[in-house]
């Protein structure tokens, strides 16, 4: 069963396409990403599969239904964390979890265990208004996982948090893809797609430029094939990923002369540079 | 019905740290209760600030708070989200709109208080409070829709206010005013509220303010339709 569908899904605002023909999927306990730098569309297409807005043309289905037909029902299997964070400022952490748990029909214990898997017990009686960035950003997540959902929509999730805030929320990511949830989620953060991505699309200018596994997208494009040494004198060499070097690579870790050693396989950045000129970075 | 009483309970939370919308509702009968309790000139009318000041209220703080609160969620995306959590459309509405006007009719019964009515002039003074807040809940939900942001709210919601507001007031002493006037609900209410010692009340009012609410819901319902409160 395939949780997300989508068919040639395209969309314009005036004049400028944002969208042009996407075609995605994702199956149950997958994490789909769209890589891709600001304005790329990532949002457009969260918008699309959610909802909010509708294609110009071509058909996205979410959990088997029309995205342009998605009522109270799937929306109550869905959870979603938008770039803006949607939240009750002059409440605190616990009373905006505790209005949604309500909305959401959800036991207050919940609230207590999302709390603690966000780090934000400690924060929970703080007005909302009084609260960093990094700390909304969790809060945010914390409502998207109040509800056990079939499907995550992230955007942007860790987006100018710091690293250790985004590497506590990758954890909690792959704790919901472990218990079967299907998470979509948007960045423009190559490690964070390559670390977390079942598959990613690569987006440029609304256009899938590349869409794949992304240790196979890296080895599609490792086009040079060789292995490069760095030795403890400081000389570097490069050496054919083939049977051949092996002799060789097997004298230098005999003499103990390696530094380091790597493989020239390009990583996403590279690889989205060479398909479209352009960088990932905001 | 379970999420019209979460919305209310939320915003009841949410407006008590809200000193703007606070105001709004305290303002009005705190100033009738202080002129009333402490001017008193020779040859006033009786309850001459309560028929002055109570239809200012309701026709000021339930389309001020109505209009912003919604501007404020669109602006804020919260609305966004509670759409898409299992809250429909007209459970907010209802939900902010309950709100509003129970905590008006609390003004609405200070006004009373201080107008010192009794019986059926209670009934009578009330009723018409309640129909007054009711228009003016609509109106302030119609500028709220057509919205998109606080700043767009305020800059349509004071020319509307400051006009439903002072119309009634002006054309007591204004005979153009006061036939332009007519047509607007405030300026009925006002007239309806001045007869509340002598339960004197006319059809013509009642119709216009059927017409004005009939005006404000189809108005709400076009813009909601065009927005879906986006």
């Amino acid at each position: 069963m395939k949780v997300i569908e989508t068919f040639n899904i395209s969309k314009q605002y005036r004049n400028t396409t944002v969208l042009d023909k996407i075609n995605l999927e994702a199956g149950k306990g997958e994490i789909v990403g769209v890589l891709g730098p600001s304005g790329a569309g990532k949002t457009t297409l969260i918008n699309i599969l959610t909802g909010q807005i509708r294609a110009d043309s071509g058909d996205a289905y979410i959990l088997e239904t029309s995205c342009v037909n998605l009522d109270c029902k799937i929306y109550s299997k869905i959870g979603i964390m938008m770039d803006s964070f949607g939240l009750y400022e002059r409440l605190s952490v616990y009373e905006n979890l505790k209005f949604y748990s309500q909305i959401f029909r959800i036991s207050s214990n919940r609230i207590e265990y999302v709390l603690n898997k966000t780090g934000l017990y400690g924060a929970r009686k703080t007005l909302v208004q009084n609260l960093s960035k990094g700390m909304k950003a969790r809060l945010n997540l914390a409502r998207a996982f109040l509800k056990e959902a079939e499907l995550l929509f992230l955007d942007e999730p860790t987006s100018g948090l710091d690293p250790q805030t985004a590497q506590h929320i990758h954890g909690l990511i792959e704790e919901e893809k472990q218990k079967g949830t299907t998470v979509f989620l948007t960045t423009h953060n190559m490690h964070e797609a390559e670390k977390l991505c079942d598959n990613i699309a690569l987006l440029c200018d609304g256009k899938i430029v590349e869409y794949g596994n992304p240790q196979k997208i890296c080895s599609k494009y490792n086009y040079m094939n060789v292995i490069d040494i760095t030795l403890k004198n400081g000389e570097k060499i490069s050496l054919p990923n083939s049977p051949k070097s092996s002799d060789k690579i097997k004298q230098l870790v005999e003499s103990e002369s390696i530094k380091s050693i790597h493989s020239s396989e390009p990583n996403l950045e590279n690889v989205f540079l060479l398909l479209t000129g352009k960088v990932l970075k905001q | 019905m379970k999420n019209i009483l979460f919305i209310f309970r939320k915003q009841l939370k949410d407006s008590l740290k809200n000193k703007a919308i606070l105001i709004q509702f305290i303002m009005h009968p705190l100033i009738a209760a202080v002129m009333t309790l402490s001017v008193h000139i020779e040859n006033m009318p009786e309850n001459f600030f309560v028929y002055l000041f109570s239809p200012m209220y309701i026709t000021m703080a339930p389309i001020v708070s109505m209009s912003s609160i919604i501007a404020e969620e669109k602006e804020k995306n919260t609305l966004r989200v509670l759409l898409m959590s299992n809250v429909k459309s007209y459970e907010y509405f209802i939900g902010i709109g309950g709100y509003i006007f129970l905590i008006c009719m609390l003004g609405a019964a200070v006004f009373c208080v201080l107008g010192k009515f009794a019986g059926i002039e209670i009934l009578y003074f009330m009723g018409i409070m309640a129909v007054g807040i009711l228009t003016s809940i609509v109106i302030g939900g119609t500028i709220g829709t057509a919205s998109k942001n606080q700043i767009l709210n305020t800059s349509i919601t004071m020319p509307v206010m400051l006009v439903l507001s002072f119309v009634p007031m002006l054309s007591q002493f204004n005979d153009v005013i006061n036939n332009a006037g007519r047509v607007l609900y405030s300026q009925q209410i006002f007239n309806l509220i001045n007869h509340t010692s002598t339960l004197d009340f006319k059809c013509e009012s009642i119709i216009i303010i059927v017409v004005n609410i009939l005006i404000s819901a189809i108005l709400f319902a076009v813009l909601y339709r065009k927005s879906k409160f986006a």
